[in-house]
């Protein structure tokens, strides 16, 4: 088979206000007809950069040397209308949010036939028949009526389909595919990896994936290149890197991807562990019901519709579901941060429904909170030590951040970061480094609830494992009883005693592990296990198979 | 992710706020920064020097040699000429800077507090509080300000008044039309922030409202200030020659100021006498545009997005130098817990 891409010692640098940055450092990778490679690597790695470079995507900032042979094209050397000449009709772009990627205020059909009229004559009702015809090929019912409406009426997953389709209409050669689903939920990512399956087995597309998902990897790659710090540290095809890794840092990368099952163990001991005497439960949640207020007379939206659990002291329930779920308002609701609509809630005694601040701020040294992105959940302006403080100081355990210092040195360590770092500002710590830092913050009063809303999600996978790990010790060690949010289910078998299953503001299942993971009894449960993708490109290639089962069912 | 490396601290110096910025821009970006900063510079050293560098004073009438004549071209005795009162024209502009800079600093120290003041609590709280202060400062904003300020000077001293006076008025006419401005941009910021997830774990935390709004919030709206802070200060100059022009403005026995020497120039003009509008014109000029380029340039600078940079050219460092991976180089990382960056 001949090459259509074919990168040739590919180095990008980037000028920053500091010194120049090397994002790619001498990558050489061919993608054949037909094939589809996946580049994996965590943020930085420079994976992204490379897959831009194809479609001579990159700022302005980039300085470009070596060779982008796309056919008989150097990319590298193009410009202006040349380029454009091929973006499109010989290489195509899917990018990784689909809400943004589609322009609000056209049809998607106009959409499509931009792309066609940049390239080609086609009359409105040319153009209008080749987008439906398109729409078809993607998997959109009623392409006819559909071709009309706009991006909003779309689904998430159906909006990637249209821009697969807005790539795949003038049949390129390649279709570069940026983190494809991390954007889209389990059971929608499925479908969409079996569409990208089909453009590579159908319209013949050579496809370059980038991801930093393991399992996507496995499901969908003929070709696997590793990249870390702007380097290919291995490259090999999907099978033999999956079974036999060479190099160390992908071997890492593999262990660290949390897999299904191997927290069974572990979950089993520690039930052994706790006493059986039953305290009374830290949170009760009885026909709980939440809703956002509708605006204009409409009726308000129900995010929470009559979900029951408990959480015992010294437990962890692990919550999951997709995004709508309503998973993360139910920990929004027991940290006081959401009002309660109906039903019960109860968190260590106190009745949400209708709460006042006042009678609940006292309980508020008993929970604490982690948010889910790093970045944003410590004030720029303080230090990482002021930051951890602050819960001290409100709750008048300590004057200020200085005479708090002992406390926080403590608690900084506890969660395995140098005290040294309390001097540091947040956007001087690594993601992890912050998520621990929140951690610790959470920590400072010695909760008896710990609400973790998606704590690692905004993590690499190697990083994740470190924190998740830590969560689990500190769990381990102070006994605390928590909530953890999350939308992987791998993450939540890792650390969680129960998992609920929540469905569109619906509790579909809960119980053990054992029994959610093991034996799912909910058809909704059951095509949340199916979509999961291993890592492990034959065990998922089975996977497949019954995940088509079940949607034949459904 | 950030990188983790330390960036080394930067000196007290290198850190004042401009002096940062100017270290930092390129090309044209430096190019306007510096003309801008040299204008204002110019105008601050004259506003402080003026009793020395100015030959007479600014309502002096009287030399050594008898009366001033009016309307006399430039010459030795009057660098720029005389106007028609029979004031010299150099020592008029001269003088003029400092009621400039009075004015200037009056308007936004009484406009910038009460501004962020309003903007922070509306913008948190919310509520009826809010809706009521929006709509107060629209219809401020649909007002002409000229005649908003026109009809405050009025208010406070009858149109006519000595320098201080003169320059109160001018300064809390501004502030009325300003303090929207300042009330709009830390409302919206405030608005930002408060969705931020750091308020939130304050909130959880169980913070009090007040300590939220200035510890946490407060700081991180103020951002923009500065450049609201020079764009405010070219309109502030812009207003009080305005209602000098109009009138309005300040006797010139008590002060020297520009508008009010357009004003009196307006005849001069048809009748060939170019010297009298040219050069307070031309300070009212170079002052504003001193000060827009600078507040102009640091706007741009603050936004990574418009901000230029030195292209990437020449020795290219091996990779892994500058690392963006959090762990440093692959070499160094023996294993998954070192993929975490210890010091």
């Amino acid at each position: 088979m001949s090459a259509v891409v074919d990168i040739r010692d590919l180095r990008v640098t980037f000028a920053t206000d500091a010194d120049p940055v090397n994002a790619v450092d001498g990558v050489s990778l061919t993608v054949e007809a037909g094939q589809v490679l996946a580049i994996v690597g965590e943020s930085g790695s420079g994976k992204t950069v490379t897959a831009k470079s194809i479609l001579g995507l990159l700022p302005e900032t980039a300085t470009v040397s070596g060779a982008v042979m796309l056919g008989a094209n150097d990319v590298v050397q193009l410009s202006g209308a040349r380029l454009r000449e091929i973006r499109g009709t010989d290489v195509a772009m899917v990018f990784q949010e689909p809400s943004t990627a589609l322009n609000p205020v056209y049809t998607v059909g106009w959409q499509i036939a931009e792309g066609l009229r940049a390239h080609g004559k086609y009359t409105r009702k040319q153009a209008k028949a080749k987008a439906i015809e398109i729409l078809g090929k993607v998997g959109i019912p009623q392409p006819e009526e559909r071709v009309d409406h706009y991006p909003h009426q779309f689904s998430g997953g159906q909006k990637q389909r249209v821009i697969i389709a807005m790539a795949l209409v003038l049949e390129p050669g390649v279709i570069v595919a940026d983190e494809p689903t991390t954007a889209l939920d389990v059971t929608v990512q499925a479908e969409i990896l079996d569409l990208l399956r089909r453009c590579r087995d159908e319209f013949g597309a050579a496809i370059v994936l980038i991801t930093h998902n393991m399992g996507v990897v496995a499901d969908l790659a003929d070709r696997v290149a590793v990249m870390f710090n702007g380097k290919v540290v291995e490259e090999a095809d999907a099978l033999t890197l999956f079974s036999s890794p060479q190099d160390d840092y992908t071997k890492r990368l593999l262990a660290s991807v949390p897999k299904l099952g191997s927290g069974l163990a572990r979950t089993q001991e520690r039930a052994a562990a706790r006493p059986v005497i039953e305290e009374a439960p830290v949170v009760v949640a009885d026909n709980l019901i939440i809703e956002y207020p509708g605006r204009f007379g409409r009726s308000g939206f129900r995010a929470v519709d009559g979900v029951s659990f408990r959480i015992h002291a010294g437990e962890v329930l692990g919550l999951v579901g997709e995004s709508g779920s309503g998973k993360t308002t139910i920990g929004r609701a027991i940290g006081g941060l959401t009002r309660v609509s109906g039903g019960s809630l109860k968190v260590i005694g106190q009745e949400m429904l209708g709460v006042k601040e006042k009678s609940f701020k006292p309980l508020r040294r008993d929970i604490g909170f982690v948010f889910q992105d790093p970045a944003s959940s410590f004030n720029p302006l303080l230090t990482i030590a002021a930051c951890v403080a602050e819960p001290l100081i409100v709750h008048g355990k300590a004057r200020d951040a200085a005479s708090a210092r002992k406390r926080v040195d403590e608690l900084l360590e506890a969660v395995q970061l140098p005290k040294a770092f309390g001097d540091r500002y947040p956007h001087e710590l690594s993601g992890g480094q912050r998520q621990r830092a929140s951690l610790a913050r959470s920590l400072a009063l010695d909760p008896t609830l710990l609400i973790a809303d998606e704590p690692t999600s905004a993590l690499d996978v190697s990083v994740q494992a470190k924190v998740l790990e830590l969560f689990s010790e500190l769990q381990k060690d102070l006994g605390f009883a928590a909530l953890f949010i999350s939308h992987d289910l791998a993450v939540v078998d890792l650390l969680a005693d129960r998992i609920a299953v929540l469905y569109r503001g619906k509790l579909v299942e809960e119980g053990t592990g054992a029994e959610v993971l093991g034996n799912p009894q909910d058809p909704y449960t059951q095509r949340l296990l199916a979509s999961l993708p291993v890592p492990d490109p034959i065990e998922q290639a089975s996977r497949r198979e019954v995940l088509r089962g079940l949607r034949g069912e459904s | 992710m950030a990188s983790t490396s330390l960036a080394p601290k930067r000196s007290i110096w290198q850190r004042i706020p401009v002096v940062h910025q100017l270290r930092q821009s390129v090309g044209l970006q430096r190019g306007m920064l510096v003309a801008g900063l040299v204008l204002v510079a110019i105008f601050l050293l004259t506003a402080i020097f003026a009793p020395l560098l100015a030959p007479y004073g600014f309502s002096q009438l009287k030399g050594d040699d008898g009366d001033f004549p009016t309307q006399q071209a430039p010459s030795s005795a009057h660098l720029l000429g005389t106007t028609v009162g029979g004031y010299d024209v150099l020592s008029r502009v001269i003088w003029g800077t400092q009621t400039a800079f009075l004015v200037i600093v009056v308007a936004i120290i009484l406009s910038i507090f009460i501004g962020v003041f309003l903007g922070l609590v509306s913008g948190y709280l919310g509520g009826w509080l809010d809706r009521i202060l929006v709509v107060v400062a629209d219809a401020v904003y649909a007002f002409p300000s000229l005649l908003l300020a026109i009809v405050i000077s009025i208010v406070i001293s009858g149109g006519q008044s000595g320098l201080w006076a003169g320059v109160t008025s001018a300064a809390v006419s501004i502030t009325v039309v300003f303090i929207p401005q300042y009330f709009r941009v830390i409302r919206a910021e405030t608005l930002r922030i408060k969705a931020e997830a750091y308020v939130e774990s304050a909130k959880v935390i169980g913070s009090n409202r007040s300590r939220i709004m200035f510890r946490h919030v407060l700081r991180n709206a103020t951002r923009t200030l500065p450049l609201i802070f020079t764009l405010n200060a070219s309109e502030a100059i812009l207003t009080l020659a305005g209602l000098g022009f109009l009138g309005f403005g300040i006797e010139p026995t008590a002060a020297a100021e520009w508008g009010y020497d357009l004003h009196k120039a307006i005849s001069d003009v048809t009748s060939g006498i170019w010297w009298t509008a040219l050069f307070p014109g031309l300070a009212i000029v170079l002052v504003v545009l001193g000060i827009t380029l600078v507040g102009e340039s640091l706007n741009d600078l603050a936004d990574p997005r418009l901000r230029t940079r030195r292209r990437a050219i020449g020795s290219l460092p091996p990779a892994g130098d500058v690392t963006v991976i959090p762990g440093g180089t692959l070499d160094e990382v023996g294993n998954i817990d070192q993929l975490e960056a210890r010091p």
